[in-house]
């Protein structure tokens, strides 16, 4: 029974292989020879954030998920309450 | 303790990158926490077979240079809380490593997981010998042909005497672990047989992993083979095999051609 379920399932992955590569080739083939877009955008909003408050940089965390149309930049900056 | 494992191979395409994504998916599946490094600077490929490839923001080189922090580097699994990826650069190459930046990687890594699992590049070079260069033990994948048993046996060669461990005139831990194994061409002794591999390398056997096309669906999907189909039998060799790596006395079974009527009947091969 489970061949038979592989059997039906077994169809799924190569589509699914090519939309991976294609959204991440699409990507890298764009960014190759420019500068890293993610390390800009963070070194230039912790200059900003620097410029109003301490922040160590151990905590600020920085999680991107690339889409094939949007991706999202996320930066969480934990910084202490104003005394 | 925290246990260095380095996945290598002297050969490329063997199925490195495969196996660690695999072995460090069991052993976190198996409640160990674990973290799993692509040394492979330059073209790197384990967030891709781990389904992270959208995810990448710093690397192991900002790591080792300071550009970044470990924290920041890490890469959590989106399936299993307790598996972590660092992954490797792309624009950098191999001399972007230095040896007293990696060992302040692997010393913090240490300190914070079960199990690092180092996916070393192909070749002998620089790139290769970092990546083995802190390990505690060492899991050399062959395929069952004369030239990566060639190779195989140079990487170990390397691993009893660059490493740090055999530097100190320590064990370096060795085990073989034979992928792509298919029991009816070695039955037909087409093949090189376990026997043949274990004899020449004279090394511990880890595993047997047969050959299987869950290994090339489990790529597509992004997912180690061990979590992507666990029933697989080559999923079921991994996850035995990273039983004898958290030293458990599995036995050993020899995956012959057991194909089922229904597989016959449409002709397919070896699940």
């Amino acid at each position: 029974m489970t061949n038979l379920l592989d059997f039906f399932k077994r169809r799924g992955s190569a589509p699914v292989a090519r939309e991976r590569l294609q959204v991440l080739l699409a990507y890298e083939r764009n960014n190759r020879n420019q500068p890293d877009l993610v390390a800009v955008l963070r070194e230039e909003i912790m200059a900003v954030i620097a410029r109003h408050m301490q922040i160590d940089q151990d905590d600020v965390q920085i999680s991107m998920d690339r889409g094939e149309t949007t991706s999202t930049l996320e930066i969480d900056i934990q910084f202490p309450n104003a005394a | 303790m925290a246990k260095v494992v380095v996945i290598t191979s002297g050969k490329g395409g063997v199925g490195k990158t495969t196996t660690t994504a695999a072995i460090g998916a069991a052993l976190a599946r198996a409640g160990k926490s674990v973290v799993v490094v692509d040394f492979d600077v330059g073209l790197r490929n384990l967030d891709l077979v781990m389904g992270a490839e959208r995810r990448v923001v710093f690397d192991l080189v900002n790591v080792v240079q300071g550009t970044a922090k470990l924290n920041q580097a890490l890469i959590r699994d989106k399936r299993l809380e307790n598996l972590y990826l660092l992954p490797a650069s792309q624009t950098r190459d191999k001399d972007a490593l230095t040896e007293e930046g990696v060992k302040v990687v692997i010393d913090e890594l240490r300190s914070r997981f079960d199990y690092v699992i180092c996916d070393s590049p192909a070749g002998i070079e620089r790139g290769a010998q970092m990546a083995m260069r802190f390990a505690d033990e060492a899991v050399i994948v062959t395929n069952p042909e004369v030239s990566s048993v060639r190779d195989s046996d140079r990487i170990i060669g390397l691993l009893d005497s660059r490493t740090l461990k055999a530097e100190r005139g320590e064990t370096m831990v060795k085990h073989v672990l034979i992928t792509r194994y298919d029991g009816a061409r070695a039955a037909r002794s087409e093949m090189l047989s376990i026997d043949d591999v274990l004899d020449i390398l004279s090394t511990t056997l880890l595993g047997i992993i047969p050959e299987s096309e869950g290994v090339l669906r489990a790529s597509n999907m992004g997912a180690p083979i061990t979590l992507n189909e666990p029933a697989n039998p080559a999923a079921k060799a991994y996850m035995e095999a990273a039983r004898r790596l958290l030293g458990e006395d599995v036995p050993m079974t020899l995956p012959s051609d057991r194909r089922g009527l229904l597989d016959r009947l449409l002709g397919r091969r070896a699940a």
